[in-house]
């Protein structure tokens, strides 16, 4: 495991008693001249975001102008993105995000418990099987994908949900089999022997001990399952725009011969500005989650 | 007594059943599906005409475009994870510095990797337009575009110049993860092994190169072959930018593949195949020249 030892406590109070005897107002120059230089990279990657943001006050009236702020601001974008059928779109993105959300969590839990508890004949394999899934991905596979799913006839929503849920397993097992793991099970055996019964000791010790985890596989899932795009595109096509998911109906602002830029950013940043904060909830333990399957 | 010995068998079976009935309609049945279509004559809609051998493969190491296509691939590859690992070490240690303000710049850090690809790339499209983009807008303000000759604007129409702003936009979409990844290997590391090496009177630069490094190595392995894998079958950028053309001179194996499905699907599915034997390949490739069991498992 290259992920799981963390600097030791020891290895810090160390630090606070020898090293840096200097005052805490009197900061180095080093200091100021890294936080400078991490200050105008955190710059440099926001940027395209606000220019995402000024494009969609940007008046239709000013996209000629080669300027880079506009003269006038507007939120008219903005009001008029719901006429587009923007609302269903969202409806439709919720519905696929939370439902292979859903999935993943009732699959996964009972394989990732089941594969950190016990040692059985066939374990080594599922991992392996799990790794696989991580490993290829919808682009590799499309045509598989859609001529299956097109076989089966499901509406394009309900396979969505389905093939969302299956390239997102692989992470949430990872994670939630780190996460059961470190749980001891002498304090599931201990709540049984309490009186808890089996069902009670999963419930009331290890999910709770566990949740961190399972909120990291479920934000992740419904992250990736917001802004998959590839097989939206594939599996909704024909579909009307508020049965497209949000990524397919961005493209919609794109025609033939023009662009609906205005339109096109302000629901460009409807659907990224929900999921930046959700990532940030989750932001320090993602790695584990995606790096874990091949440290095994 | 065995009756139970058994069933104690089986409930992992039972316990992980979901999972893999859920990899097998997603992950098994549609490469079942994807090989069986590639020996299948099969048009644009879908229509099924019938097996046909190796018609489709054989069309394919025809096609004259193929083998530009796989070179650019090969660049598209190698250029965009190597630049992201060599910036990304960079950012990490920066990153593992103590400063004041350091959790709000790492949030900054992870807006391209929580935003849709697709999203960034219709950014950069627009600020890339030639005559009102705001890159170009800056560009022109400080006199480059003058120098260049103002047909450069047009960054987009040019297969070369396209080619590196997409690498770029792929570089900066694959920076936060990898630079995460980076972090987590570099918090890793005990403080002692730099104390030992500062008593021994390494400079900062050598016991980067000495010390940081091989220990960093795992991260640094586990990190690139996920870039790979995930760069070889990037779709969203080149659509959205350029859509691979003009004509197949910015596509790379995937987009190509894309392409080739709506028209002939039966060898969009042998491309496939193809695709997949060859990351298949290079994963193998990776995990013995690196040394992986050694290296990264315990």
């Amino acid at each position: 495991m290259i992920t799981t030892t963390k600097p030791a406590p020891r290895l810090r109070a160390l630090r606070r008693t020898t090293g840096r005897s200097a005052p805490r107002a009197r900061r180095p120059l080093r200091t100021w001249v890294i936080a400078i230089a991490a200050y105008v990279i955190a710059v440099l990657f926001l940027l395209p975001y606000l220019e995402m943001l000024v494009m969609a006050l940007r008046p239709n009236s000013e996209l000629g102008l080669a300027t880079i702020l506009p003269k006038h601001w507007t939120f008219s974008n903005f009001t008029t993105l719901w006429s587009t059928g923007l609302g269903g779109s969202i409806g439709t993105s919720l519905e696929i995000a939370a439902g292979a959300t859903v999935i993943v969590l009732l699959v996964a839990l009972p394989a990732a418990y089941c594969t950190a508890r016990r040692r059985f004949r066939g374990r080594g394999f599922f991992l392996l099987l799990v790794l696989a899934t991580q490993m290829f991905q919808p682009a590799a596979m499309l045509v598989g994908i859609q001529r299956e799913f097109t076989n089966f006839g499901l509406p394009p929503t309900l396979s969505l949900i389905i093939v969302n849920a299956g390239f997102n397993l692989a992470f949430a097992v990872w994670i939630l089999n780190a996460f059961f793991s470190s749980i001891p099970v002498e304090l599931e055996e201990a709540a049984m022997v309490d009186g808890l019964g089996r069902v009670g000791a999963l419930t009331r010790i290890t999910l709770p001990l566990a949740a961190p985890g399972i909120v990291t596989a479920l934000i992740f899932t419904f992250i990736a399952a917001w802004n998959e795009f590839l097989v939206a595109l594939t599996l909704s096509l024909g579909e009307g725009t508020s049965q497209q998911p949000l990524t397919v109906a961005i493209n919609g602002y794109i025609g033939e011969y023009s662009v609906d830029w205005g339109h096109l950013f302000a629901a460009g940043l409807v659907a990224t500005v929900p999921v930046i904060i959700l990532f940030a909830f989750i932001e320090r333990r993602v790695v584990s989650g995606l790096t874990a399957g091949a440290v095994k | 007594m065995t009756e139970m010995l058994a069933l104690r068998r089986l409930t992992p079976l039972l316990w992980l059943s979901p999972a893999i009935a859920l990899i097998g309609v997603v992950v098994l049945w549609p490469v079942l599906v994807m090989v069986q279509s590639s020996f299948q004559q099969i048009g644009g809609e879908g229509f099924v005409a019938g097996y046909n051998g190796t018609t489709n493969y054989t069309n394919l190491f025809h096609e004259p475009d193929l083998v530009a296509v796989l070179l650019r691939t090969l660049i598209w590859v190698v250029g965009v994870v190597g630049v992201t690992m060599l910036i990304s070490l960079g950012l990490a240690q920066l990153f593992h510095q103590r400063f004041p303000g350091r959790r709000v710049t790492r949030w900054a850090l992870i807006i391209p990797w929580a935003a849709s690809v697709m999203m960034t790339a219709l950014i950069f499209k627009w600020a890339l337009d030639p005559n009102v983009g705001v890159i170009n807008v800056i560009l022109n303000h400080i006199g480059v575009i003058k120098r260049l000759g103002s047909n450069q604007a047009d960054w987009l129409g040019n297969p070369t110049s396209a080619l590196i702003w997409m690498m770029a936009v792929a570089v900066f979409v694959s920076l936060p993860f990898t630079t995460y990844a980076l972090l987590s290997g570099l918090q890793g590391i005990p403080g002692d092994v730099y104390e030992a090496a500062s008593i021994d009177g390494a400079t900062s630069w050598r016991s980067y190169l000495g010390v940081t490094l091989p220990l960093l190595r795992p991260a640094i392995l586990v990190a690139t072959l996920i870039n790979v894998i995930n760069v070889f079958n990037s779709f969203p950028i080149i659509w959205e930018m350029t859509g691979g053309g003009p004509g197949y001179e910015t596509s790379t194996s995937t987009i190509y593949m894309i392409d080739l499905k709506q028209g002939d699907v039966g060898q969009a599915a042998s491309l496939s195949v193809f695709n997949f034997l060859l990351v298949i390949v290079i994963v193998l490739v990776y995990l013995s020249t690196t040394r992986w069991k050694e290296q990264v498992g315990r």
